[in-house]
């Protein structure tokens, strides 16, 4: 029985409000994330997990997993699952080979002119919706489970991507396509050259950088703000200091660190646009608080009037067009479509949901949580690399993680 | 002394930042039936928790002493070694096991490692008897009702020898039939020297069967009465429950009934899955302006499939029949559509169909009504925050912050995150399914004040409920129906419990 009892409010209540305002999960996998990072900063041969390469490697490594890994959190916070998505970046990774690259001429595609690079990634992107349409018909209006469905999809759509392919590959890509996967921005320091600033450091990447804390720091301020204003309960303020300081200092360590290398990858602009989007999404539109109501409560959602089949499909065409970006991604950076592209990245991208503290009954979760999640695994499997540590090994930690990292949440729920 | 089987001394249990218990002390005689009361919130069921091991020996202070001597148990099959066996309010049963198998599910009669199911039907149908239950041991548990359910608990209770047994909220889904069979057993156990402790919050009932009641109110032992001795009434024990003298349970109203706001001809629906089955069988009724209509029936009369068929045409199938208002005709068939129309309807099971347990209080109340807090695509979160508070001030939700999860709220305090959510999205008509089940007194008495002050601002009231003397408490014109068919409708003063009664239980042939 865990009433309020108003008399009762005291010294313990003060405590528990001032701690309201503190999320301690996500808190936590963010500190892991950052032991981690200083963990294989301190034991890989030469800090090699710190240099300035490894991290631009580490985002256009992790990319098209982090990609996955927002509409999969969407999907799970929901109640669903998509185990397609791997096969439908491979098979997107085929559409986009054949409209810009063009090379099946001989089986009857000849009527089709080459694309140029933009054209073909929208039209992949388009290709990728048309999935999600399918894939959201039979589990929102048919009400096929999405196990069941995706289950399927997995298959199908690996079966497209051979067909599509002819069982081959198709590359190379358009330098401007490639660009998306392997690119960077302002690689040549232009902007460097047009000021008169030392070449040791990419000036375009640095200024980036600033920006974006800038941003992030407008963004927390109106944010704590306005909850000022209305009389809400906000973090303490030394706290709320100290994290976004920490944060800051991150966010401008591995902007330094990537103006040292090639400058900030394309890649990385296209993930901050849409970690920046889909969170307002979750948080700010009505589709992404009936997501929440619906993984919370399935009946209340419906009696509260949601078209829950409505938010189900729409967020399936979501999945299907995150997952078409993705096989853009993976096919731009392998400078070649193939077949057996996005293997396994469905687990990757569940996994990343699930360590970034999303509920397997649904209704808990936040895009946050799980690029968290997803970097924790990309740092992992990266430090290992470098250190050497073989694939057994590897999967065997890498699982290990997973599960300890839902049981830490089941216990501290559990604690509750 | 020595005739008490239990002896809870001194009890204290604390939450972070909520004493739920303070040193609560508790009595139980050999062989008697014993009622704890309380409102919500008060702690009853912690203090079972804590008996019965859920809260294990150390996460609490003070001493249980069964049998004269002191306990100390870990989990609850400590205490069910010890012959407390605990049945909670939602049934611990599988529902595609048989009834012989629920009865002996983690308690199996084995030979040699492999289930005798021989011996356990037999025995399964022993225990059946000394309940009074009539099935079939190898039924599944979903095909027999819920107050026969309540009885394979029971059994399941007796096969593990059972010396004190704990009864939480034991008729809150029965109906009256299976009510009054399960008080008589409790009654025929304690002929058999069965000592029980019942929970509930029908005074009634507690009247009729108990031989003790304690009364615990914000985490304290209040009072213990003798309930033949001392002659207690139900006016009694609530005056211990609210710590007030509470003479009206229903407060004092002077309606203001205007222009009819509702009108429903001829209303046919059929059953979901059995589509040749009428469930709601030619309703037609009205509610006007300022008024409170309420629907009578036992349950299973269809007064939920008519409400929740009305919404949006969230049950059933086939349904037809026309809806006016203010003597327009207006369109039902989805529930955007129903609500767009100034319907409103919060369920009879908040948790299972009215509330994301796992969301805070805020998005909640703002889920039905989301689009109002809109501007330029994006929900304004602060002025969401906002009007949540405010209505956690009108509404007195006890709660520190409208960020709290509802689901760790009291009954009561959910039933006002339920009502609130309802009134936000600004409704002319309001069906309020079994508003006040499973909530306290001083609760109800607060819900009824919400009721009427809705009916004051012009809005039409359904209010459905199986109390009829909430319904002749609160209600302007009640309706009974029976089968699926409206078979009275009377006005408040000529309203009786008998005559109610009369037309709730009137068969299809005799009309």
């Amino acid at each position: 029985m865990s009433a309020f009892i108003e008399r009762g409010k005291g010294f313990f209540d003060s405590i528990g409000e001032r701690l309201q305002g503190v999320n301690l999960r996500q808190n936590g996998i963010f500190l892991a994330l950052i032991a981690l990072v200083l963990f294989f900063a301190a034991t890989t041969p030469n800090a090699a997990s710190i240099t300035p390469t490894n991290f631009s490697n580490l985002v256009v490594q992790n990319g098209y997993i982090l990609v996955l890994a927002i509409g999969m959190v969407m999907v799970i916070i929901a109640g669903h699952i998509d185990l397609s998505v791997g096969s439908v970046a491979a098979f997107i990774g085929g559409v986009a080979g054949i409209l810009t690259v063009r090379p099946l001429e001989q089986d009857g595609w000849d009527w089709l002119p080459a694309l140029p690079w933009w054209a073909g990634i929208i039209g992949a992107i388009l290709v990728g919706a048309i999935v999600g349409v399918w894939q959201g018909f039979w589990v929102a209006y048919v009400g096929i489970p999405a196990f069941i469905v995706t289950l399927a999809g997995m298959l199908l759509f690996r079966g497209m991507a051979l067909l599509t392919l002819q069982n081959s590959n198709i590359g190379p890509f358009p330098d401007e396509f490639r660009a998306i996967g392997n690119g960077f921005l302002d690689k040549e320091k232009n902007f460097n050259t047009l000021i008169g600033f030392p070449i040791d450091y990419n000036l375009t990447a640095l200024v980036v950088t600033v920006l974006g804390v800038v941003v992030l720091w407008i963004a927390v301020l109106r944010q704590r703000s306005g909850k000022i204003k209305y009389g809400q309960i906000v973090e303490p303020r030394t706290w709320f200091y100290i994290k976004n300081i920490i944060l800051s200092a991150m966010v401008l360590y591995v902007g330094f660190q990537l103006s040292q290398a090639n400058g900030i990858p394309i890649t990385l602009i296209v993930l901050a646009v849409l970690i920046g989007a889909y969170t307002v999404v979750m948080n700010r539109t009505p589709f992404g608080r009936y997501i929440y109501a619906i993984g919370g409560n399935l009946h209340a959602a419906v009696l509260s009037g949601i078209d829950v089949r409505k938010v189900n499909f729409w967020l399936f065409v979501n999945m299907g067009a995150l997952a078409a970006l993705s096989g853009v991604l993976i096919a731009a950076r392998m400078n070649s479509a193939v077949p057996k592209a996005g293997d396994g990245f469905e687990l990757d991208a569940i996994s990343s949901v699930f360590i970034g503290g999303a509920a397997v009954q649904g209704g808990v979760g936040t895009v946050t949580g799980s690029m968290i999640g997803g970097l924790i695994q990309g740092v992992l499997a990266n430090g290992m690399n470098l250190n050497s540590v073989g694939i057994d090994i590897q999967m065997t930690i890498k699982g290990l993680v997973l599960l300890l990292a839902v049981a830490f949440d089941v216990w501290s729920k559990r604690r509750k | 002394m020595s005739n008490s089987i239990l002896e809870m001394r001194s009890i204290t249990k604390t939450f972070p930042g909520v004493v739920a218990l303070d040193k609560v002390t508790l009595t139980v005689e050999r062989g008697e039936i014993h009622a704890i009361c309380g409102e919500n919130g008060a702690g009853k069921s912690t203090l079972m928790k804590v008996l019965s091991g859920v809260y294990p020996f150390g996460t609490y202070s003070g001493d249980i002493v069964f049998e004269n001597n002191i306990k100390k148990f870990s989990n609850i099959r400590d205490s069910e070694a010890e012959g407390i066996v605990i049945i909670h309010q939602e049934l611990a049963l599988s529902p595609y096991l048989s009834i012989a198998e629920n009865i002996f599910l983690g308690n199996e009669i084995k030979t040699f490692g492999l289930i005798d199911w021989n011996k356990t039907n037999q025995e399964a149908a022993k225990l059946m008897a000394r309940v009074g239950l009539e099935e079939n041991p190898v039924t599944a548990i979903k095909d027999i009702g819920v107050g026969k359910q309540q009885l394979v608990e029971i059994a399941k209770a007796l096969s593990k020898k059972v010396k004190l047994l704990i009864l939480d909220e034991p008729t809150a889904a029965l109906n009256d039939e299976d009510s009054a069979h399960l008080l008589d057993l409790l009654r025929h156990l304690k002929g058999q020297g069965i000592t029980s402790i019942i929970i509930s919050h029908k005074l009634n009932e507690i009247e009729a069967v108990a031989d003790t009641t304690t009364i615990i109110r914000d985490g304290l032992a209040i009072e213990s009465l003798h309930m033949k001795q001392d002659s207690v009434s139900q006016e009694r024990i609530i005056k211990g429950m609210v710590g007030r003298e509470m003479e009206n349970r229903y407060p004092a109203r002077n309606p203001e009934i205007g222009d009819e706001i509702l009108r429903v001809e001829h209303w046919n629906t059929y059953h979901p899955i059995d589509r040749n089955r009428i469930v709601v069988d030619d309703i037609s009724m009205n509610v006007r302006r300022g008024e409170i209509v309420g629907l009578a029936g036992i349950m299973g009369a269809g007064r939920t499939e008519f409400a929740r068929s009305l919404f949006g045409h969230s049950y059933g199938t086939n349904i037809t029949g026309k809806v006016f208002k203010s003597g327009k005709e207006i369109k039902v068939k989805t529930i955007s559509e129903a609500i767009d129309n100034g319907l409103a309807y919060a369920t009879e099971d908040r948790k299972r169909y009215g509330l994301n347990l796992i969301e805070d209080i805020k998005r909640n109340i703002s889920l039905a009504s989301l689009k109002s807090f809109v501007s330029k695509g994006l929900v304004n979160n602060n002025e969401e925050f906002k009007k949540a508070s405010e209505y956690r001030d009108s509404m007195n939700i006890k709660a520190p912050s409208v960020l709290s999860i509802t689901g760790q709220l009291s009954g009561g305090n959910q039933q006002k995150v339920v009502l609130s959510k309802w009134i936000n999205v600004n409704p002319d008509v309001l069906i309020l399914d079994e508003p006040t089940r499973g909530i306290d007194v001083g609760a109800k008495y607060e819900i009824y004040l919400i009721i009427q002050r809705l009916a004051a601002e012009g809005k039409g009231i359904i209010v459905i409920s199986s109390e009829l003397p909430e319904l002749l408490g609160i209600c302007d014109r009640i309706y009974a129906i029976a089968e699926g068919r409206i078979t009275g409708e009377v006005l408040r003063k000529d309203a009786t419990p008998e005559l109610l009664m009369k037309y709730m239980t009137m068969e299809k042939g005799r009309s």
